[in-house]
């Protein structure tokens, strides 16, 4: 993998940029005597949105799992920070898969991102003008001030989305991770939620790590991807990875990638069609980020 | 004015010692439950509770025999057991279920037993009563300062891991994500419910500490969304449902039919039962639900 401190970035901030904030090195895990993860190597710098996109069954969980120390891997490692993995990261926020908050509970979105704050100490918090306005600070940065006050249990599925965001955030974490936030929302909520967390990528300079089935609600705003299939992993800019050789290479099998409104469609080829290029087991690809044939390059 | 005041509290109420041990110990019964019971609600544990307070019966019984006060019994079988229910794991909710079915089952076979031993050796039915109906007006200044030890110890416990508590009721994936021992706080939890449940059962009795754990919490969840604030009110509604009881209870000596009193479990349950049924009255506070903004066009784009 190239330095990523010769990629020339739109951002000004070249310092902060040069530092990995998540390194994921050549990690491969087995379990239960089968190859979950195999060598999977990309990286991202702080204020980046990557997707890690894949289907059930792709090693998405496995890797989020070994990003947040939960799952040791059998070779490689995971730097956050250029510190080694390790359970309860400070440095991590994490917003779990279908969470479901029982609407009968006392609880009001705004207690949720406190506890995002201090949930993990001991006692009872004493009323701390500090506390209430950082709460409400991040209230606010997620377009959640409206419904702060209701319980949690009865907001919609985007509304809560919104308060596992800034329950994630208000400890000011450098690397934000999100298991499948946008299953079961709707078309609407879905591009609210993805506008939201690529501004607060850009604005925070916090590095967000998303995984999702599905690219096209990411492609306008990602600034690179992920893209797994049978443990294997390929990395770089949507342009440089959604492409027929490259998924054909990563799939085992014949792929067809089709530009549709600038969404693009991931079709299985026929069987009969000649795959573009020898599938090699041993090799895995990575495409290091170019801008010069990015997509991406000029968006800010 | 003075004769409203004597016609509510009969003569000597606060002059009998047992009526000042019973509101002190009844009090720490009621504010132990309905604080616990707060997050033995909100984690759906209210069976956990109930069976608990059967298990326990066990150990009032065994107390019985052995010549203790009930209270070691209630609280030592309902700690024991809490533990238990930790070990059989979280893992699968049936199969817990049945678990601890199957247990208090059997806890109340040996109950059923020991109680029969105690009614047999005294020739009378005291056993049964005072640890199934809980002997709130016999309680010895002793006992009721053990109460008084193991309910500041549940308070603790409840005060202490109050954030994680809260965090791991809510969700807990999101209270591992946050680095909190899900599973050690939830045992912790259970512990602090026996302890509550031990000291319902000295007081009120064993069959009827449930109401107690639940009731209060069941009414407080509906009039606030703020957690604090529903902790506040269940302790109101425990406090007013324990000293209104033992208060009906002393007067009602003066009642028909017998003239004798009427049990003080029977006046908490109906006091918890009418603040739980006045509570359902409440619109649900904090259930914003403006289907208009929910529901709303989509914006173009």
């Amino acid at each position: 993998m190239a330095d990523p401190g010769a990629v020339t970035t739109v951002q000004p901030n070249l310092a902060a940029d040069r530092e990995e904030t998540l390194a994921v090195e050549d990690v491969s895990v087995r379990l239960g005597g089968r190859a979950v993860l195999h060598d999977v190597r990309f990286s991202i710098q702080a204020g980046e949105f990557v997707g890690l996109i894949g289907s059930n069954g792709a090693g998405k969980t496995t890797l989020l799992r070994v990003i947040l120390g939960l799952q040791k891997p059998a070779t490689g490692q995971v730097r956050i920070g250029g510190k080694a993995a390790t359970r309860r990261n400070a440095g991590i926020g994490y917003v779990p898969q279908k969470i479901e908050l029982d609407p009968d509970m006392p609880l009001r979105a705004r207690d949720l991102v406190g506890l995002g704050l201090d949930g993990n100490r001991f006692g009872i918090p004493l009323p701390s003008s500090g506390r209430r306005e950082m709460v409400e600070e991040m209230l606010d940065a997620v377009g959640a001030a409206a419904f702060a006050d209701s319980r949690v249990g009865t907001l919609s599925g985007g509304e809560q989305q919104r308060v596992m965001i800034a329950h994630a955030l208000i400890s000011k974490p450098r690397l934000l991770l999100l298991d499948e936030p946008l299953a079961n929302l709707d078309i609407r909520s879905e591009q609210e939620i993805v506008s939201l967390l690529a501004r607060i990528s850009k604005e925070r300079r916090v590095a967000v790590l998303i995984s999702a089935h599905e690219i096209n609600p990411l492609l306008p705003v990602m600034d690179r991807v992920v893209y797994m299939a049978a443990g294997r992993a390929a990395s770089g800019t949507t342009g440089e990875v959604v492409r027929p050789e490259v998924l054909t290479r990563l799939y085992g099998h014949h792929v067809d990638v089709v530009h549709l409104h600038g969404r693009v469609l991931v079709v299985a080829g026929q069987d009969d069609e000649p795959a573009l290029g020898p599938r090699d087991d041993t090799h895995v690809l990575h495409t290091d980020p170019a801008p010069a044939d990015s997509d991406n390059a000029g968006r800010r | 004015m003075n004769s409203i005041l004597q016609s509510v509290f009969e003569p000597g109420f606060f002059a009998s010692a047992p009526v000042r041990v019973a509101l002190l110990a009844g009090g720490m019964a009621g504010l132990v439950s309905s604080v616990v019971g707060i997050f033995a609600v909100m984690r759906g544990q209210s069976y956990a509770g109930h069976a608990l307070a059967d298990i326990s019966v066990t150990g009032g019984a065994a107390s019985y025999l052995v010549g203790i006060t009930p209270l070691w019994g209630f609280a030592g079988v309902g700690v024991a057991a809490a533990a238990a229910m930790d070990l059989i794991g979280v893992q699968r909710r049936r199969g817990r279920d049945l678990a601890t079915g199957v247990v208090r089952g059997a806890a109340l076979g040996l109950a059923a037993l020991f109680l029969y031993w105690g009614t047999t050796s005294t020739s009378t039915t005291g056993a049964t009563v005072t640890v199934l109906f809980g002997s709130i007006f016999t309680i010895s200044t002793s006992t009721a300062a053990v109460a008084a030890l193991l309910g500041a110890l549940a308070l603790g416990i409840v005060a202490g891991l109050y954030r994680p508590l809260l965090l791991s009721s809510a969700s807990p994936e999101l209270a591992f994500a946050r680095g909190i021992p899900v599973r050690a706080t939830g045992a912790l939890c259970l512990v602090a419910i026996a302890l509550a449940v031990s000291l319902s059962a000295l007081t009120i009795g064993a069959i009827l500490s449930t109401a107690l754990l639940v009731g209060p919490a069941a009414a407080a969840l509906r009039l606030t969304s703020k957690p604090g604030v529903a902790i506040l009110w269940s302790v109101v509604i425990g406090l007013a449902a324990t000293w209104l009881g033992v208060l009906l209870a002393y007067d009602s000596y003066y009642w028909p039919p017998a003239h004798q009193g009427w049990p003080v479990s029977f006046f908490v349950v109906a006091v918890v039962l009418f603040f739980y049924l006045l509570a359902q009255f409440a619109r649900p506070a904090g259930t914003r639900r403006d289907k208009a903004a929910a529901g709303q066009a989509e914006a173009g784009g």
